[in-house]
């Protein structure tokens, strides 16, 4: 299909290009220390939620204006998340699992900026991301509860003869959690953004333009729900798998 | 939720067909996400980012965001208890003034009940002292009505004989004065 509209109105797709990782300064090549395009969108996430939780509450106002307000809001939301979801000793990690939301949901709004670049659709980042949860969860269940952890994946209220076959689902379902974790947030990212781009370049085509910029504005709309939404899944389901570590035995 | 991560799936799966055709015409490496090259790159700027934002809300931004809605709550707790008090004074002051005013009306009643029993006294005493005056106004109009009466039964007698001592003249009969006097006399008491 690409092929065809290519060769018919000199239409080239690139809908992947935006992903690339390229250095900020020269074409060298990119070492693990160079500062690359993700430093650029890493430090202006981490700069526009300081912006909005730091700047934001410098007054501390006991009524409080727009920015402060946000900032209020996005932490009262987090706050309750982990007390509904991981209980109050859930709350010793609340700091964590801020940082995780702010990050993900800033990283994916910033990525939907026309030019952007979205860390959070690379499979290396999300990788890590997840991977930090599925360890300090592992560790923490370890730490908190010794052995019993494992009691997690014996299903005692099953039959006995069902439960070594539920037990391995069990096992295989734990150690999957972050390897879904991490890809959804990035296949969603990566699939919206390049869908966006697809839509973008056919608006090349006079004939199909309107068409295009109606898919890209709708698109982008979706996007704006998913950004959230993936942020906020990201974040219950760290939430759900620290209270497994906290209180293994539903 | 699920609906839209389900559509979400369905347009990797577009975007997915759209890299496979595009990948043929511009000669690009696949997908970047899986340049593994390019990974110690973006997992240490990825720590170091990490790092830094958590170092920030958990030094700077949580604690403070959590002193704001402490001191909130604080503020809101001593505005509910001040206006509880202050509801308390105001009840306070109310019975206080009902009692004021109770004490008002018994005061105003009892200095009425007073005022009316004292001018009942004196009222009892003026009409007793007016009731004495017509009393002795009274008797003095009896005697003098008295004297008046006696003082005119004695002129009748006296005009009564000039009267009769006159007639018995004009009727060329000359009499006694003394038996004109026996006439008249024995005629007013007959």
């Amino acid at each position: 299909m690409a092929t065809e509209q290519a060769s018919e109105g000199g239409l080239v797709f690139h809908p992947m290009d935006q992903f690339i990782v390229s250095p900020l300064f020269g074409d060298g090549a990119v070492h693990w220390y160079t500062p690359t395009n993700v430093t650029l969108w890493l430090a202006l996430t981490v700069a526009a939620i300081a912006a909005l939780l730091v700047l934001g509450t410098k007054q501390g106002r006991v009524v409080p204006g727009k920015t402060q307000s946000i900032a209020e809001l996005a932490y009262g939301f987090v706050y309750k998340m982990v007390e509904d979801v991981s209980g109050r000793d859930g709350l010793k990690y609340f700091p964590y699992i801020m940082t995780l939301f702010m990050f993900i949901l800033f990283a994916n709004f910033l990525g939907l900026l026309p030019m952007a670049f979205t860390t959070t659709s690379h499979i290396a980042v999300t990788a890590i991301l997840a991977m930090a949860v599925f360890l300090a969860v592992t560790i923490l269940g370890f730490v908190l509860n010794g052995a019993s952890f494992l009691g997690m994946f014996w299903v005692k209220s099953a039959p006995l003869a069902l439960r070594p076959v539920l037990a391995l689902i069990e096992v295989i379902s734990y150690f999957v959690r972050p390897v879904s974790h991490s890809i959804r947030l990035a296949g969603n990212m990566t699939a919206g953004h390049a869908v966006i781009k697809v839509f973008a370049a056919f608006a090349g085509l006079a004939a199909l333009s309107p068409l295009a910029i109606l898919g890209v504005v709708a698109m982008y709309g979706l996007e704006i729900l998913v950004c959230f939404i993936q942020a906020y899944v990201f974040t219950i389901l760290t939430c759900v798998y620290l209270k497994d570590a906290l209180h293994p035995h539903h | 939720m699920a609906e839209t991560t389900h559509a979400a799936a369905g347009t990797a799966h577009s975007a997915a067909d759209a890299v496979a055709h595009g990948s043929a015409a511009t000669q690009s490496a696949g997908m970047p996400q899986l340049e593994f090259a390019h990974f110690p790159n973006q997992i240490f700027w990825l720590v170091i980012a990490l790092g830094a934002l958590y170092y920030i809300l958990s030094r700077v931004a949580l604690p403070r965001i959590a002193s704001i809605l402490a001191d909130r709550q604080g503020r809101i707790m001593d505005d509910i208890a001040a206006a509880e008090q202050l509801k308390l004074k105001a009840e306070e002051a109310e019975t206080a003034y009902q009692k004021a005013l109770a004490d008002a009306r018994a005061e105003s009643n009892r200095i009425i009940a007073e005022a009316r029993a004292e001018v009942q006294v004196e009222l009892d005493a003026a009409i007793a002292k007016a009731d004495a005056e017509i009393a002795a106004k009274a008797a003095e109009s009896e005697r003098s009505i008295n004297e008046i009466r006696a003082g005119a039964i004695d002129s009748i007698e006296a005009v009564a004989k000039d009267t009769a001592g006159a007639i018995v003249a004009a009727f060329g009969t000359g009499a006694d004065d003394a038996v004109v006097a026996d006439a008249v006399n024995a005629r007013l008491k007959g």
